[in-house]
């Protein structure tokens, strides 16, 4: 049973991350709707919980699949989501790399080049409102989403500054009672 | 691509190689980066990349180590945007490629992923553990909003840049709303919308 649920979700990240134009955060309506919805593997406080510590956490984004591999099924399962996430693209990363000198004078390429980001802007703000409704459940945690937003937008701050200083605002809120 | 480590080595004194020879193309590495380079400067960009990775990614390739030229570096981050999957994956993979062939992508991305994954367990496990706490509830509660507003602030500071016209937010409207309001299979969203997206930047760029 084990063994397949770690192919499901293998073929499952593999399949998503080669279509994810734009990037990690792209995915995570996806990664959501399979983990959630179709395959029921956590609900869906667990996968706010799981994106919060895959967002405090350093490093790529990708973590979110690492994290919901070791939720599934402990360190095989981190392995293989961090492995069918990373090694599909990574492969076509290097075919791509070691062909891009051609590609650069194609004018198919420039146009792709421009054309795929303003879809992936809409991604990547779907993917705010797919996690919204998991994650927020409170006026607080409205107020805390939209002063981060309001500051990763305007500055060029480390966006792990608002990040912290909402967890400060989160304790204490919480001892007040307001949480 | 040949790749140009394998120049034979005169004593400089002798023969000042690296005068004589040609200045190298923009594509070509011109400096020697080695396996153990490669793990230990991806190793660095993991570690020094709470939150702001790409500042950390910058600084080590391009400032502090100087493997690639700031021209080099955009081009090659440019390329892992557009292709599937992580930017700094794909980054990854291409900068150890350049140098040290697969191998050295694989080094690259080992040296990269091990202290975020290894922080990562440490991280749930903290939590599986405290979970019960309130301060711990509270302090979780704010963070994955707060990770929501993360993730909504990038996609306005995007939307700013990247939607300068008509055809633009058109896409973009379409994307969010199939996969943020229908919740369709990004799947066949992509299928859809990607092509749709190319014709349409052709048939602008024609008329």
């Amino acid at each position: 049973m084990n063994r397949d649920v770690l192919l499901t979700m293998a073929v499952t990240f593999a399949t998503t991350a080669l279509v994810s134009v734009g990037g990690i955060a792209a995915m995570i309506p996806e990664i959501h709707r399979q983990a959630v919805g179709v395959y029921g593997w956590m609900d869906d406080a667990q996968f706010a919980t799981a994106f919060a510590i895959s967002q405090i956490a350093p490093g790529p984004n990708i973590l979110l699949m690492s994290l919901v591999g070791w939720r599934v099924a402990g360190l095989a399962g981190l392995i293989v989501a961090t492995l069918s996430t990373v090694v599909p693209t990574s492969l076509i990363a290097l075919a791509a790399h070691r062909a891009e000198v051609r590609l650069s004078h194609a004018r198919w390429y420039a146009i792709t080049r421009r054309s795929l980001p303003p879809i992936v802007v809409g991604l990547i703000v779907a993917s705010a409102t797919v996690i919204a409704k998991a994650a927020i459940t409170s006026y607080l945690g409205v107020v805390i989403a939209v002063g981060v937003a309001l500051h990763v937008a305007l500055t060029r701050t480390n966006p792990l500054v608002p990040l912290f200083a909402a967890i400060v605002v989160g304790i204490v809120a919480g001892r007040l009672g307001y949480l | 691509m040949a790749r140009i480590r394998r120049v034979v080595r005169l004593p400089s004194t002798v023969w000042p190689v690296n005068e004589e020879a040609p200045a190298p193309a923009a594509s070509q590495p011109r400096v020697e980066v080695s396996h153990w380079d490669l793990f230990t400067g991806f190793l660095a960009v993991g570690m020094f990349g709470f939150g702001g990775i790409a500042a950390a990614l910058f600084h080590v390739v391009v400032e502090k180590r100087r493997w690639l030229t700031p021209e080099e570096y955009t081009s090659t981050l440019g390329l892992g945007q557009v292709l599937p999957g992580a930017n700094l994956i794909n980054f990854a993979t291409m900068v150890g490629d350049r140098f040290q062939g697969v191998a050295g992508a694989l080094l690259a991305l080992a040296g990269l992923m091990s202290i975020p994954l290894l922080s990562l367990v440490a991280l749930a496990t903290l939590y599986d553990r405290f979970s019960d706490l309130p301060d711990v509830r509270s302090a979780t509660a704010a963070a994955a909003a707060g990770a929501v507003g993360l993730t909504m602030g990038t996609g306005f500071k995007l939307a700013r840049t990247i939607l300068k016209s008509p055809m633009a937010m058109i896409f973009a409207a379409a994307s969010f709303a199939a996969i943020g309001l229908l919740r369709f299979p990004m799947l066949e969203t992509i299928f859809v919308l990607a092509p749709l997206a190319v014709a349409a930047g052709f048939w602008s760029q024609r008329s």
